[in-house]
């Protein structure tokens, strides 16, 4: 009974609002354009800040990342050729971590080492990454052929190695590359499985624009050394680095920040100069969150001002609307009807009104999204949540901008209302 | 009045013998700094299916006391009982809902709403009432045939004559079933041939006993009613025919 009677307002009330189509649609415009931008922004920002977020899903939130860093200083010395750069993470660092950290559950020695290699008739460039068979559970390397590295690798110190699979194209090779041996420098590994290359922007691994070779970290000192010489255009560059990187992987979350401020202490002291930088993808992760809440006030305050505009316009056109129909209801109250119901018939108007703005404003909402990933190229994720704040707020403000005509309407004296020509 | 004198007022249907009953009505206005005694002391009783016609020139108050009778507003003073019950201990919604279930209202310029049909407009009162679609439908086809509109339902207010109108304005003050009907000047804006039209079918709702208390100032549609009261001054002048009304 009581939601027929809703229903038949609600009828009426478009009833109402169809009679003068040009001046309602004008009335809602407001309404419109505020519905249609708090849905277009909120969408661009939740598109970009998805796009930064994935970016840190992919270095792992409960990871830190440390990697070595040549200093301003040795790079001008090292030029001179009168010094040898001495930079860089440390085995021993890596020690110490393994047994001071209770909260780390993965530390993971990295060396990174350009060779050119030689697969058949095929010469490439390679990186060699040399590492220990937990890199794999660091970062997400999916396998596709063959297997990765294990610890019965690096017992037997064993010369294999696993190939990127951008890499293993290069090579002409599937499921034929493995078994087969590479030439990387002068020594021969054996080919034992092709991973998957994934694009990481960030600390982990630049692009696999070249081949990955990830081989026992034993093996890659032992063949290798922990010096680096580059040959540059007749000039020769020296440089001593034990380890370019630790991936450090934490336990959970929360252990994160604490971890990290540890490891910092940690290595201030056993580091005389900061040869070294770390990242924190959980800080970056933060930051972003952060940036993302500011961003969405700023929106929101835009939005707001618009609404407000769209409401008071709204609010004049009802106040036109309850003078223009006076006669109207003097005689509704003549016949019976109550203020609350003069009251209710009045807001469902607005709210009718200030609705199908929303409703419109969403569609333009969707629509804008669209276009500016069409032809901006920018992605966009228009959240569910929007949606339905959207028409929330819609209907808010018809309720608190319809409230007031809706009130004049009823405190009208039928007597003087009925006389009104 | 005492408990007594009011059980002996009752009818067996536990209505009150008098429907409507003024005692020493005032209604005062302000204009400025002006007192405006619109009314100034207005005693009289209506009994049950009486046709009263309230005459007097303008300004004499008989506009004053349709509205008051009409429960559209409140004497400055007195009492005012509409079938036994106080009036005047009524609130804004007590008043509404006087007028949704006891009262029809027949105005001189008709008060249809024009953005609504024939048929939404009879149905206005069975609305309020409550009613659902299906049966404010029924009644509305039963009102608009009796009202010689049965096809016209579908029409707009501004696409009828005015006799037409004035009876789809007759029809909605009958959908709620009143024992009483007001009319303002029912055919002030009507040619005299339709005029006749109307007051013959106010006529026939007399017959089959409603109360009409009807405002004119024309002497050959007051003779209509069976009574007639002639107001001057915000008084009542005199008082012809009729058996129940007194000053």
């Amino acid at each position: 009974m009581h939601q027929i009677r809703v229903v038949r307002n609600i009828l009426l009330g478009i009833k109402n609002l169809l009679l003068h189509k040009l001046r309602s649609l004008l009335t809602v415009l407001g309404v419109v354009f505020g519905v249609g931008s708090v849905i277009a922004m909120l969408s661009v920002g939740e598109g970009a800040s998805q796009e930064a977020l994935e970016q840190i899903r992919k270095l792992g939130s409960n990871n830190i990342i440390l990697t070595a860093v040549k200093l301003a200083e040795d790079e001008a010395a090292s030029a001179r050729h009168i010094h040898m750069g001495i930079y860089g993470l440390r085995y021993e660092d890596v020690l110490q971590i393994r047994e001071t950290m209770s909260a780390v559950t993965r530390t993971v020695p990295v060396k990174h080492i350009r060779k050119k290699g030689r697969l058949g008739e095929r010469s490439l460039e390679l990186r060699i990454v040399g590492t220990t068979p937990d890199w794999f559970g660091v970062v997400d390397r999916s396998i596709t052929v063959g297997r990765i590295l294990s610890e019965h690798d690096f017992e037997q110190r064993a010369a294999v190695c696993v190939l990127t699979e951008y890499g293993a194209r290069r090579l002409l090779a599937t499921e034929h590359t493995v078994g087969e041996s590479i030439r990387i420098g002068g020594n021969y590994f054996k080919i034992i499985g092709i991973v998957q290359s994934e694009q990481v922007s960030g600390a982990i691994q630049t692009p696999d624009l070249e081949v990955d070779a990830y081989i026992p970290l034993n093996i890659a000192r032992e063949f290798y050394g922990d010096m680096i010489v580059r040959r540059t255009a007749g000039s020769r560059e020296r440089e001593f680095v034990e380890l370019h990187q630790i991936l450090v992987q934490v336990g959970s979350d929360e252990q994160v920040e604490a971890t990290a401020a540890a490891l910092k202490a940690m290595l201030e002291r056993s580091h005389k100069k900061k040869d070294y930088r770390m990242n924190v993808p959980l800080a970056l992760r933060r930051a972003a969150e952060q940036t993302k809440r500011t961003f969405n006030i700023v929106l929101g305050s835009i939005a707001g001002i618009s609404l407000l505009v769209g409401g008071i316009g709204i609010m004049n056109i009802m106040l036109a609307s309850v003078t223009e129909r006076t006669r109207e209801i003097g005689i509704r109250r003549a016949i019976g009807a109550k203020r609350r119901q003069i009251i209710g018939q009045f807001l469902v108007e607005t709210v009718v009104l200030s609705s199908v703005g929303g409703v419109i404003g969403i569609g333009i909402g969707l629509l804008f999204p669209w276009l500016i990933t069409q032809f901006a190229g920018m992605p966009t994720i228009v959240p569910g949540y929007s949606i339905a704040l959207s028409l929330g707020i819609s209907v808010g403000v018809g309720l608190i901008f319809g409230l007031y005509p809706a009130i004049r309407a009823a405190k009208l004296d039928p007597i003087v209302a009925l006389r009104h020509e | 009045m005492s408990a007594a004198n009011k059980e002996s007022d009752m009818q067996d249907d536990g209505r009150s013998k008098t429907l409507v009953r003024f005692d020493d009505v005032r209604k005062v206005y302000q204009m400025g700094t002006a007192e405006v005694r619109a009314l100034d002391g207005v005693s009289l009783s209506f009994g049950w299916g009486s046709f009263w016609a309230i005459m007097g020139p303008s300004g004499s108050g008989k506009s004053t006391l349709l509205n008051l009778l009409g429960c559209l507003d409140r004497p400055s003073s007195g009492r005012y009982e509409f079938d036994g019950r106080d009036v005047g201990t009524l609130n804004d919604d007590g008043l509404s809902e006087l007028r949704l279930r006891e009262l029809g209202f027949i105005f001189q310029s008709f008060n249809l709403i024009p953005q609504l049909t024939v048929q939404e407009n009879i149905e206005l009162p069975l609305y309020y009432l409550g009613w659902d679609q299906s049966r404010s439908l029924q009644r509305a086809k039963e009102l608009a045939e009796e009202v010689g509109l049965g096809d016209r339902l579908s029409h707009r207010p501004m696409e009828l004559s005015g006799g037409q109108q004035q009876r789809v304005a007759i029809a909605r003050s009958l959908a709620n079933d009143p024992p009483i009907l007001l009319a303002d000047e029912p055919t002030g804006n009507l040619d005299s041939a339709t005029g006749t039209q109307i007051l013959e079918l106010l006529g026939k709702l007399h017959q089959r006993g409603k109360t009409i208390i009807m405002v004119t100032h024309e002497e050959d549609i007051a003779s209509y009613a069976t009574g007639q009261l002639h107001m001057l001054d915000g008084v009542i002048d005199r008082v012809e025919g009729g058996t129940d009304a007194s000053n």
